[in-house]
């Protein structure tokens, strides 16, 4: 159908705008909420992802592209609350004690977003124990760390470790990142993943979930 | 010597490549007309929020080794034990672009603007560069003024963080340098507090001093790989 193939491409060409005039649109042709989801938005959203793998685009076309899709989804959230928001799962995300640098973790949050995951954004500056009692509390199957900082680092081991003595082990997952974070270091900690920018986090969250 | 300078944040502000070069886009790329547009808004955001400030102040070489030291943290060997040593002169400095772009970032995420937010710190750290460009070229001007060195001679910043210089180094340098005096502060964690700030070393001398032809180990590790070309083209009065 043209209107959700004008959905799709809304998020292609990042313009919000047209994405909620196209999914009014979509509804009031008659149709159904999931379709819309499912065919349009979500479909967009493959499509730019695709096409950020291949580097064809970049971040900045791919925020536009969540910005769209988001303002799909607000539209399209109220009615399907009967059958719910589909959710590929929760996910608490933070920046680590000591550090303030929250930009790559709410990149994180807003991919994580726009590929389908409900998130859990503590914010900066959060303590281990924050990190481990909202995971339990909201039932979250990931734990995404950021730290931008050599010296903060060492929270990231203390989180993991946290994970481990509450016994949560197999039941949440997590995952580290940020500029001097690699892919060692998240092994040494015994972190269960490691995403290299944000893109890459959304993708290795998703391998998490699915495990 | 002692300075501290304001600029204009015109001065500074980054053209579309330099700002979308901070977002990992291929370099000469042309972006989509949506982001093109966005940048343009970021800049201009940009100019509205940024309070550039900077202070720098030379000291011995004795000293900078006391600086450079830190804690014990240091790689080494690192290219800075190599480099100063050889410089002429030598100076710190700490600069930023104050507290209201951080909070403008913050702001646009927080509402839902998150590309114009995403760019507007890209344009940021794009125009802490810049300005770490200017105040080298203030330090190196005013110490060829007074005849400290001569006219053809380079300046380059190093900053704790890179090049080996362990990021704890960064408590000694504010100990010395103390850039309380222009808004920036020093976390527990050496965070710099506002985001947007920039603290090092000025390194002033011949051109071949700045080049790094060994390879160090923490280079494997670095993520940052434009030593080379930064190198090639240090601050000069004179162009080569």
């Amino acid at each position: 159908m043209d209107l959700l193939r004008e959905i799709a491409s809304s998020l292609e060409t990042g313009d919000d705008e047209r994405a909620a005039e196209r999914t009014r649109a979509a509804l009031a042709a008659g149709v159904a909420p999931r379709v819309v989801l499912d065919e349009g938005l979500v479909r967009g959203m493959e499509a730019v992802g695709a096409r950020f793998k291949a580097h064809e685009i970049f971040l900045p076309d791919v925020l536009l592209a969540a910005k769209a899709m988001i303002a799909g989804v607000e539209i399209l959230k109220p009615l399907l609350e009967g059958e719910g928001m589909p959710s590929r799962g929760k996910v608490v995300i933070g920046t680590v004690k000591g550090d303030l640098h929250d930009i790559g973790k709410n990149l994180v949050g807003v991919l994580l977003r726009g590929a389908g995951f409900d998130v859990v954004d503590l914010g900066r500056d959060v303590p281990p124990e924050r990190f481990v009692e909202a995971a339990e509390r909201e039932g979250a199957r990931v734990i995404g760390m950021s730290a931008l900082l050599t010296t903060t680092m060492p929270a990231m081991a203390r989180v993991v470790g946290l994970v481990r003595e509450r016994g949560l082990g197999g039941s949440v997952r997590t995952i580290v990142g940020g500029a001097p974070v690699s892919a060692d270091f998240a092994r040494e900690i015994g972190a269960d993943d490691y995403g290299y920018d944000a893109a890459n986090a959304v993708e290795r969250v998703a391998a998490l979930v699915a495990r | 010597m002692r300075e501290v300078c304001r600029i204009s944040p015109d001065s500074i502000l980054p053209d579309r490549d330099g700002v979308l070069g901070h977002t990992g886009m291929a370099p000469r790329a042309e972006p989509a007309a949506g982001v093109a547009r966005l940048v343009e808004r970021a800049v201009e955001l940009l100019g509205r929020h940024a309070r550039p400030v900077a202070v720098f102040e030379e000291i011995a070489p004795s000293e900078f080794a006391q600086v450079l030291e830190g804690e014990g943290s240091n790689v080494s060997p690192n290219p800075i034990e190599a480099i100063h040593p050889r410089a002429e002169r030598t100076g710190l400095f700490a600069l930023t672009l104050g507290r209201e772009v951080q909070d403008e970032i913050g702001a646009l995420f927080e509402t839902g603007e998150f590309p114009l937010g995403y760019l507007l710190d890209a344009a940021a750290s794009a125009a802490a560069g810049r300005f770490a460009r200017v105040v080298v070229a203030r330090f190196l001007e005013a110490v060829v003024a007074r005849g400290a060195a001569a006219p053809d001679r380079t300046a380059l910043d190093y900053s704790p963080g890179y090049c080996g210089w362990h990021v704890t180094g960064q408590r000694r340098l504010f100990e010395r340098l103390g850039p309380g005096e222009i808004g920036i502060s020093l976390g527990e964690s050496c965070l710099m507090d506002p985001l947007k700030s920039v603290s090092g070393a000025i390194l002033v001398g011949p051109a071949e001093i700045h080049r790094i032809e060994a390879a160090y180990s923490c280079c494997a590790a670095c993520s940052d790989h434009h030593c080379r070309e930064r190198a090639g083209r240090p601050v000069a009065l004179r162009p080569s």
